[in-house]
């Protein structure tokens, strides 16, 4: 009797303890809908579509970053670096269509935007390399290495222009390097350009994180870096993979923020790889490595964004901003703590009643 | 199971499982100490013993299941719980401090202070040297833990149980370090502790030992209680008969064939060992195609370092690897793979598995490359099949090759780190240790996987420390020891005897060396 009610308890014990994990488990869509539902019932206004339009913008800058960094994070690692690798971007953007660069000699070699473009996205990759030479070959903790650049480069920013900010990025007729704007500025088919850029780049990073080998292999290094390399798997070259990747999403976002605001300025990108960070943790993404998917990033770089701009257009201090954020963050890690430990007991007690 | 004069029992276990990711280590095993009496607790290795000591001493929380002291029922949730309801655990491994004192050590957590002025060291010292006499053990209480010798440190380990003054103490094969006088002191100490009611848990593999103090005695087999006797009605035989039960070990039926051409050769594999001499010392062996060689071999005899080098793990070897007589160059795993070596490394967990990964993903990690179209881009159907078809061959047991891998038991486990090695399709199979830690069906299902394997013209090495394994599995049996291969020998010229004193071989010459 007292046997048959015990398990009778624990069986309910298991099927309520399933509901609640896929509860968890749809934690991060469950908070972008109650972020939505919650500010269009409190803010004037942000249902419509100018709005949603600028919040997407918003939102977006943290996506690019949140992409890059979750890559890194399901290995294992974190970039502190990419913040300032915006700013670097940026001035470097600026600096190219401002001033060209001068040879010796007197000439000064101007480019245009498609050519600055490219030339920035290569600095980003590189400063991530550098920060992927340190990891690999120096086995300098990622924490450190990328602390280190994150001085290093911000630093670079500010001597570039000596602090200032370089203003009117709109180039010259007769330069032929007019246009920047488009990239901050321009639409198709209604939608802001950097928000398709962000299409383009989180459906291929979706693609390659299930359909390319080193996308995979990405995982495998993250959950067991040993296992991998028993496996065969070239980790350091995976791990190079990451840093670059993270170091080319933020030159993106170094020339959208320029192009928007038609200037560079050195500090710009301050403490945008914390939203980075908190996008990808709130979208699932395992600290300790080995789990994560680009699609609950998306959505936690939105969730995070259209928190600020809701409570922006609510009039809430932005005191009270930056704590709400910090909760927000904190409960996502908490849950998900709880989610894996949930996750842990219902498979153990499935396999004690299996024997 | 015997029924038995009930005694005074003052720990009662009642249908505890217990189960680890991969393994359910107890299955509703029941279990009553019984005070002022040595209760023996034998079994296997991997039998359950350990984890239903680690549960009592709070170590380990059972995942089902209750534990009643004194007719109560009470949650062990920390070793310091444990210590309160008075049980006291002199581990199997050693948990001494070695930067510590062995008087520091006896009193850690519980320091005597003097108020404010901190620690009473010459309190401490005293104390611990009355402990230390009460066992003979010849100690100095200041001496620092790491000085002793490995037996001595054994009985400060004891000496800190007994000072805790418990109600149950459990002593987990405290005798493997102890020599026979040692032995005798701590058998009377034991006697003292049973006349003042203290319950002895007693945990030991000499049956003999077991004979000389236990008074009830409790047997282990895969996780479940297959016998319960009072020791004085019981022998020897009937401890045996318990433990290993009737069902003996399931080896394949060699398939005969005649092994082909040598496919795999070693020359001269040396891998010095950071604190001098060779951990790999100077190993050259041949494997033909179709044919199983196992390398036996105590712990520390070198076979994993030799596995490793061959794979291209260490840096540091030297010494020639052939495939099909093309000598291997550089030292990278990724290009051995390639080349027709695969591993299955000894360490499951550490090296074998991706625990956050699913089955599938697991079982095609290592060969993504042969699924690719246009070079980059991965066949996600041709990946199904193959990895289906792996998990059919091995006869698998994955309802959903989707689910995570710590979801499967530690022998399906196995058989994915296995399956992941076929796919890159080697000509070389390295096994380290292939049997360990998973149960009787699942290495059977091993075991007929080699064979058929072999059969199909596949070169298997295979290291074990199972004599019962390395005779019935190879068809020639290699003996390491000390780093050295000291024989290789057909397995039909083998007898147990000539492998059991090769494995000692390379001890004894170090020692005339020396």
């Amino acid at each position: 009797m007292t046997t048959a009610t015990q398990t009778a308890a624990t069986g309910n014990h298991l099927s309520t303890g399933a509901a609640l994990l896929t509860l968890m488990k749809l934690r991060t869509f469950i908070a972008l809908f109650a972020v939505i539902i919650f500010f269009s019932i409190f803010a004037p206004n942000f249902l419509s579509t100018a709005n949603m339009i600028l919040m997407s913008k918003h939102a977006t800058q943290n996506a690019f970053l949140a992409i890059g960094m979750t890559f890194v994070i399901i290995t294992g690692g974190i970039d502190l670096s990419v913040g300032s690798i915006v700013g670097l971007c940026g001035m470097i953007a600026g600096g190219l269509i401002m001033y060209g660069v001068a040879l010796p000699l007197g000439y000064t070699v101007y480019f245009n935007v498609v050519e600055v473009a490219i030339i920035v996205a290569i600095v980003g990759i590189v400063i991530g390399a550098v920060n992927g030479l340190l990891i690999t070959r120096l086995n300098v903790a990622p924490f450190i290495a990328t602390l280190g650049t994150l001085y290093v480069a911000r630093g670079m920013a500010l001597l570039y222009s000596d602090g200032q900010t370089l203003p009117n990025l709109t180039g010259r007729e007769d330069l032929g390097n007019q246009g920047f704007s488009y990239l901050g500025s321009g639409s198709i088919l209604g939608l802001p350009v950097s928000v398709w850029i962000l299409i383009v780049v989180a459906l291929g990073a979706a693609y390659f994180a299930r359909f390319v080998p080193l996308g995979r292999h990405i995982f495998a290094v993250g959950g067991n870096e040993r296992a991998s390399r028993m496996s065969g798997i070239r980790v350091n070259r995976v791990k190079m993979f990451v840093y670059m990747f993270s170091g080319f999403c933020a030159a993106i976002v170094g020339l959208v923020i320029s192009s928007e605001l038609m200037a560079s300025h050195p500090a710009t990108g301050t403490n945008l790889e914390l939203n980075a960070i908190a996008a990808a943790v709130l979208g699932g993404t395992s600290m300790s490595g080995g789990r994560g998917t680009i699609g609950g990033t998306i959505i936690g770089a939105f969730v995070i964004g259209i928190l600020s701009d809701g409570l922006v257009m609510m009039g809430v201090s932005s005191f009270w901003q930056m704590v709400i954020k910090g909760l927000v963050i904190i409960v996502a890690v908490v849950v998900d703590q709880a989610q894996r430990r949930l996750q842990q007991r219902v498979t153990l007690m499935q396999m004690a009643k299996a024997g | 199971m015997n029924a038995t004069d009930d005694g005074d029992v003052i720990l009662e276990l009642k249908d505890i499982t217990k189960a680890y990711s991969g393994i359910v280590a107890l299955k509703k095993a029941d279990l009553k100490l019984r005070r002022g009496a040595v209760n023996v607790l034998v079994g296997e290795n991997g039998a359950g013993k350990s984890t239903m000591m680690r549960i009592i001493a709070g170590v380990e929380r059972p995942t089902l299941g209750e534990i009643w002291m004194d007719g109560e029922r009470i949650h062990l949730n920390s070793p310091a719980d444990a210590v309160r309801h008075g049980i006291g655990i002199v581990f199997q491994e050693l948990n001494l401090f070695g930067n510590l004192s062995v008087a520091e050590n006896i009193f850690a957590t519980r320091e005597i202070t003097r108020g404010l002025r901190g620690i009473d060291h010459k309190a401490q010292v005293e104390k611990a040297n009355e402990f230390l006499n009460r066992l003979e053990a010849g100690i100095s209480a200041d001496t620092l833990a790491e000085d002793l010798p490995i037996g001595q440190q054994q009985l400060v380990e004891i000496a800190r149980a007994v000072s805790l003054d418990t109600r149950i103490l459990i002593m987990d094969e405290p005798t493997s370090a102890l020599s026979a006088a040692e032995v005798d002191v701590l058998f009377r100490v034991i006697a003292d502790l049973k006349a003042r009611g203290v319950a002895i848990v007693y945990i030991s593999h000499r049956l003999e030992e077991l004979m000389r103090i236990g008074d009830y005695i409790t047997v282990l087999k895969d996780g479940q209680i297959t016998g319960h006797a009072m020791v004085k009605d019981i022998d020897t035989r009937w401890i045996v008969r318990s433990m290993i039960g009737s069902d003996a070990k399931d080896f394949a039926k060699q398939v005969e064939h005649e092994p082909g051409a040598e496919v795999f050769r070693t020359e001269d594999i040396c891998l010095p060992r950071a604190q001098g001499g060779y951990a790999v010392d100077h190993v050259s062996i041949g494997v033909r195609k179709g044919e199983i060689l196992g390398i036996y071999g105590l712990m520390g005899a070198g076979r994993s370092e030799l596995f490793e080098c061959i794979m291209g793990r260490h840096e540091h070897y030297t010494g020639k690897i052939f495939v099909e007589g093309e000598e291997l160059k550089g030292r990278d795993t990724t290009r051995r793979i390639r080349e027709g070596l695969s591993l299955i490394p000894e360490d499951r967990q550490r090296e074998g598995l991706v625990q956050s990964m699913s089955i599938a993903d697991n079982l095609s990690m290592a060969s993504l490359s042969q699924f690719l179209k246009a070079g980059f881009h991965i066949d996600l159907k041709r990946e199904k099949e193959a990895i289906a078809n792996a998990i059919r061959n091995l006869s698998i047991k994955a309802k959903n090759p989707d689910l995570d891998v710590t979801s499967m038991s530690g022998g399906n486990q196995q058989k994915v780190v296995i399956g992941k090695a076929l796919m890159t399709g080697p000509k070389v199979l390295l096994m380290d240790e292939p049997s360990r830690g998973i149960d009787v069906g699942a290495k059977a299902d091993v075991f007929r996987t080699m064979r058929r394997l072999a059969g199909e013209g596949l070169a298997i090495l295979f290291s074990t420390s199972d004599l019962e394994e390395v005779m019935a599995l190879s068809d020639r049996i290699a003996v390491m020891s000390n780093g050295r291969l000291v024989m290789v020998v057909d397995r039909k010229d083998a007898t147990e005897d000539m492998v059991i004193s090769a494995s000692a071989e390379g001890h004894k010459t170090k020692r005339m060396h020396a």
